[in-house]
């Protein structure tokens, strides 16, 4: 299992607006892939994946404010 | 270091959605190291967009004479709230992976607004930035709008500067959603006509070396021009 945290964006910014997901729970992902849409007032981030498997949890959702180091999701490892 | 690469692609006149497929697919190429960065230059045929911060409130124009002045919407993938793209408008979008010591976002839109300073100060325009207000400012009003994503730290969209295109076009809007927001464009500050190719060539020039890429002997580091679409089009619509 590995979790997926919101990265630090930038000096000065700790929190960030959930846009969309890419996927939906039960969807197997690969390693790099975009999870999650994350805005910002002047820039979108997308959160890639940080292993391939299968997300199993999404802990935010659309409009959601996260702060940095907040727990996304949930992969679990393994294709 | 060995300096990075970059290549500029300059689109022309472009339709906003293919320039943006265009983007897409070079962005995907370059998160896969299938090729270096790169800058696209282009200028949009007209078109309103809105952020990802952004409301359609701040589109001012009815649906009637929306319909009428053959202007689309559209929703876009970037930060920042509703502009306006057209013809006389420099747009340029940098591909750009950046490395672990550049990743920090509000880094790198400094980054594109010291591009923009520096090009403006060619033409003696004085410009300053606005606390908490993304974008190059001449007075009171915005010239050089900026909104950007990204995707596993490669960016995309960029920035828009006001060289000469039809500035009546912003009065339909709430330029990025910021009440009371003037736009201005450099031929209304300078009071004369501006040569878009020299405008590329020095915005490219100022952007390789901000940047620190190698640069080819012409300066351009154009390698590939308008056929470009066309191939990435063809590519994406094989890959789709």
């Amino acid at each position: 299992m590995k979790e997926v945290v919101l990265p630090e964006l930038a000096e000065g910014v700790n929190e960030a607006t959930v846009s969309f997901w890419h996927i939906e729970e039960g969807d197997v992902v690969k390693e790099g892939q975009d999870l999650v849409e994350m805005a910002t007032d002047k820039a979108v981030f997308n959160v890639p994946s940080p292993a391939a498997g299968v997300l199993i949890e999404a802990l935010v959702h659309e409009g959601d404010v996260v702060k940095v180091g907040e727990i996304l999701a949930k992969i679990k490892i393994g294709e | 270091m060995d300096k990075k690469e970059c290549q500029i692609i300059d689109l022309g006149l472009s339709d906003y959605r293919e320039a943006l497929l265009a983007q897409k697919s070079i962005v995907e190429d370059r998160k896969a190291d299938k090729r270096e960065d790169a800058l696209i230059i282009t200028e949009h045929r007209p078109v309103f967009t809105v952020g990802r911060s952004g409301s359609l409130k701040n589109l001012l124009a009815d649906s009637s004479s929306l319909k009428a002045s053959g202007i689309d919407i559209l929703r876009v993938d970037r930060g920042g709230d509703i502009t306006f793209h057209g013809p006389g408008q420099l747009v340029a979008y940098p591909i750009i992976k950046l490395r672990d010591e550049e990743r920090d976002i509000h880094k790198f839109l400094r980054r594109l607004e010291n591009i923009a300073i520096s090009f403006l100060g060619e033409f003696e325009i004085e410009v300053r930035r606005r606390e908490g207000m993304t974008g190059v400012w001449v007075g009171e009003s915005k010239v050089v709008s900026i909104g950007i994503g990204l995707s596993r730290w490669v960016t995309y969209h960029g920035l828009s500067i006001n060289i000469c295109p039809d500035m009546r076009h912003f009065s339909m809007i709430v330029p990025c959603g910021i009440e009371g927001c003037k736009t201005v464009s450099m031929q209304e500050i300078l009071g004369q006509e501006i040569d878009m190719s020299y405008c590329k060539n020095l915005f490219a020039e100022l952007f390789l070396k901000e940047f620190s890429y190698k640069v080819s002997c012409d300066g351009t580091n154009k390698t590939n021009h308008k056929g470009e679409i066309a191939n990435e089009r063809s590519r994406f619509a094989r890959a789709g």
